[in-house]
């Protein structure tokens, strides 16, 4: 079983103002030190429990790969320790270190024996590691002709090729086709279930949405939050657009939930509320039924241009749908401190049962990077219930009519 | 001694790997040409026949004392190629790290490896022409008999020198990148101020003197011993070279376990 245990972990890298202060340092190690330390690291401290799966966010230069390359031993940390157990399998920086010149084969061979697998054991494991990669008559040719996409499907097929007991990725799992990734991410689930622990780390949020049962986030080296997937990622959205005159800010939910409010704060949701179609508030609605939004939004300061965005989102934080008043070409326009207004979204509601939140954003246009007034996550929770129609799958409502003939 | 038992239990672990790579080694550099390993012979070949021609035939230039008429062409055999073995060893070493930079940055593996690959890749290229070497000996008649097997001791010192010169010049040339030029002109020189093309007894006595501070002018002067005058080397004047050589594959070695850590944030 494989663990991964991080403790006040830091990384710095020397900058040596000229060219020859290096020189000086190592000939003339009396003179002290003449770098200065560039910390990319600092701090970090997280555990990962056998068959844990942990994603790591963060903006580029945050630390991620670095991290990663801490742990798995390519480089060496600057202070702290990183200890890691069981037989690790590692995707750093797409790749696994390929040789151009030498053909897919060969690299498999070499790739394999780095991992600590002997001659005959990738040998037979080879069939089933070019079945994998799906790369054909690649495999014989010199990698240098390989895409990338083709190289990441050889590296992911050779990393994966026996389950080891701690898996790292980084970002690899980007780069393949739609088709790739589905196979790569079945082949994950399926360690998972045999006890793998994973760390990855990715860009795409419904990756480490459906892959880690929690998430860190990174921000300039260092570790700025820990959660489940879904409350990290609403911060690391909300940390994105945050403007030098805003705040982010989290509050815990009855339930454990984490919101995490951000914006300038110009203007706030005072209020928001689901209506039934007797104009009653209520948590849960049936599927098909005719619902209303209702927000209640206050202004604080004057503002120029105000637009109303929400968004509806599953379970798991993926989106289902969202729209705003600027899409719809209803922008308020100078706005004065102290001014209510109140919304009415109509809709029917056609999702599928299960339990939904409603983020909204409070924007002066249709990016929530512009002027960010107020983002909030998880304003709103509600529940849609099926107790009317037929049973069905998914999360859309899509009932159909339907028409046979049988010849 | 615990660090380099632990070096060792490395190269053991990761043997496969290590064999795998100097076959690799081989096939890309003989793979894909028409005369394959030919090349590891003719390479040297050219350079003898080349200095044969004008220092033998063009500058007359004789060696004392010796009759056979291959004699000179044997001189410069035992020379540039055992020559050919040292300069592979250190150029190849010295620039390891950096052209496996992308293996070292993604791949968490024993980096004392790498010179091992050196090492094996360039004995298999030295062997096969070396072999070349003794099948002309035995029929041309020129052959040492039993003094043939005091090349092995030799050899080993040639390579413990090298290597330690090798992995010292492999660490530094990751930080001082102008290690790999500098190196590159000094062998050119020390090519010429190793007796490997002239006797030493051609230069004037007080330039002899200093000759003998080279390291590799004992080694070459074993080589000669062995193959013109097939005599047993001096074995004493070998442990001036085997001293020199273990001292830099300490240096060495001490250099790589200071920085072999950083040297990834180099690449």
């Amino acid at each position: 079983m494989g663990w991964i245990r991080v403790q006040n972990l830091g990384k710095a890298y020397k900058h040596y103002p000229t060219r020859t202060s290096r020189l000086r340092e190592w000939m003339f190690p009396f003179l002290g030190p003449q770098h200065q330390l560039t910390w990319v690291l600092r701090d970090v401290n997280f555990e990962v429990a056998p068959g844990d799966a942990v994603g790591i966010i963060g903006i580029n230069g945050a630390g991620k790969s670095t991290l990663l390359k801490l742990i798995v031993g390519t480089t060496q940390a600057t202070t702290g320790t990183c200890a890691i157990t069981g037989r690790v399998a590692a995707l750093l920086e797409l790749g696994l270190g390929f040789h151009a010149e030498f053909t897919g084969r060969q690299n498999v061979l070499m790739a394999g024996q780095l991992m600590g697998l002997s001659e005959p054991e990738i040998i037979d494991l080879m069939p089933s590691i070019e079945a994998f990669a799906e790369i054909g008559e690649y495999i014989d040719q010199p990698v240098r002709v390989y895409s990338s996409g083709m190289q990441m499907r050889l590296a992911f097929s050779v990393a994966t090729a026996r389950r080891p007991d701690v898996l790292i990725v980084d970002e690899a799992l980007s780069v393949g086709d739609a088709y790739f990734q589905h196979k790569s991410f079945e082949r994950i689930r399926e360690f998972r279930k045999q006890g793998t622990t994973l760390l990855i780390v990715s860009h795409d949020k419904s990756a480490i949405q459906a892959l880690c049962d929690r998430a860190i986030l990174l921000n300039d080296g260092a570790l700025a939050m820990e959660g489940s997937p879904d409350s990290v990622m609403d911060y690391y959205n909300a940390m994105l657009a945050k403007r030098e005159h805003q705040k982010v800010r989290l509050q815990t939910l009855e339930g454990g939930r984490t919101q995490t409010i951000s914006g300038s704060g110009n203007a706030s949701v005072l209020a928001i509320a689901l209506l039934n179609d007797d104009n009653q508030p209520v948590e849960h609605i049936e599927v098909g039924n005719p619902a209303t939004l209702q927000i209640k939004v206050a202004i604080h300061e004057a503002i120029p241009c105000l637009v109303l965005g929400y968004l509806i989102k599953d379970r798991l934080g993926q989106p289902i749908f969202g729209t705003n008043t600027h899409i719809k070409g209803l922008p308020l326009a100078n706005m004065l401190p102290d001014e209510e207004v109140t919304y009415h979204f109509s809709f029917p509601m056609n999702l599928g049962p299960g339990s939904y939140s409603i983020s909204t954003a409070l924007v002066n246009s249709d990016t929530h990077l512009d002027e960010n007034y107020e983002w909030k996550d998880l304003a709103l929770v509600f529940s849609v219930t099926n107790l009317r129609h037929d049973y069905f799958e998914g999360c859309a409502w899509l009932d159909p009519s339907i028409a046979i003939e049988r010849a | 001694m615990k660090m380099v038992s632990g070096k060792l239990k490395d190269v053991l672990n990761y043997r496969g790997f290590i064999l795998s790579s100097v076959r690799r080694e081989f096939q890309s550099r003989y793979q894909n040409s028409v005369l394959g390993a030919t090349w590891a012979v003719l390479n040297p070949l050219a350079m003898i026949v080349v200095y044969t021609v004008i220092f033998a035939q063009v500058m007359h230039s004789r060696l004392a004392g010796a009759d056979s008429p291959f004699a000179y062409s044997i001189y410069l055999c035992a020379g540039v190629l055992t020559w050919g073995l040292f300069a592979e060893i250190t150029t190849r070493a010295q620039v390891v790290f950096l052209e496996n930079a992308n293996l070292l940055k993604k791949v968490n593996f024993p980096r004392i490896c790498l010179p091992v690959v050196v090492i094996f890749t360039a004995l298999i290229n030295f062997a096969i022409i070396f072999l070349v070497f003794t099948a002309f000996l035995v029929l041309s008649g020129n052959f040492p008999g039993l003094v043939y097997l005091a090349l092995f001791p030799v050899l080993f010192v040639l390579i413990v020198f090298a290597i330690g010169l090798g992995v010292t010049l492999g660490v530094l040339h990751v930080f001082f990148r102008d290690v790999g030029q500098f190196f590159a002109i000094f062998l050119q020189f020390w090519f010429w101020l190793t007796p490997i093309v002239y006797p030493v007894d051609i230069l004037p006595e007080h330039v002899r003197a200093l000759l003998w501070l080279n390291p590799l002018t004992t080694l070459m002067a074993a080589f000669h011993n062995i193959f013109i005058l097939n005599q047993p080397p001096h074995w004493g004047t070998l442990l001036f070279p085997l001293l020199i050589g273990a001292l830099l594959c300490l240096l060495g070695l001490n250099l790589f376990r200071k920085h072999s850590g950083e040297m990834v944030d180099e690449l």
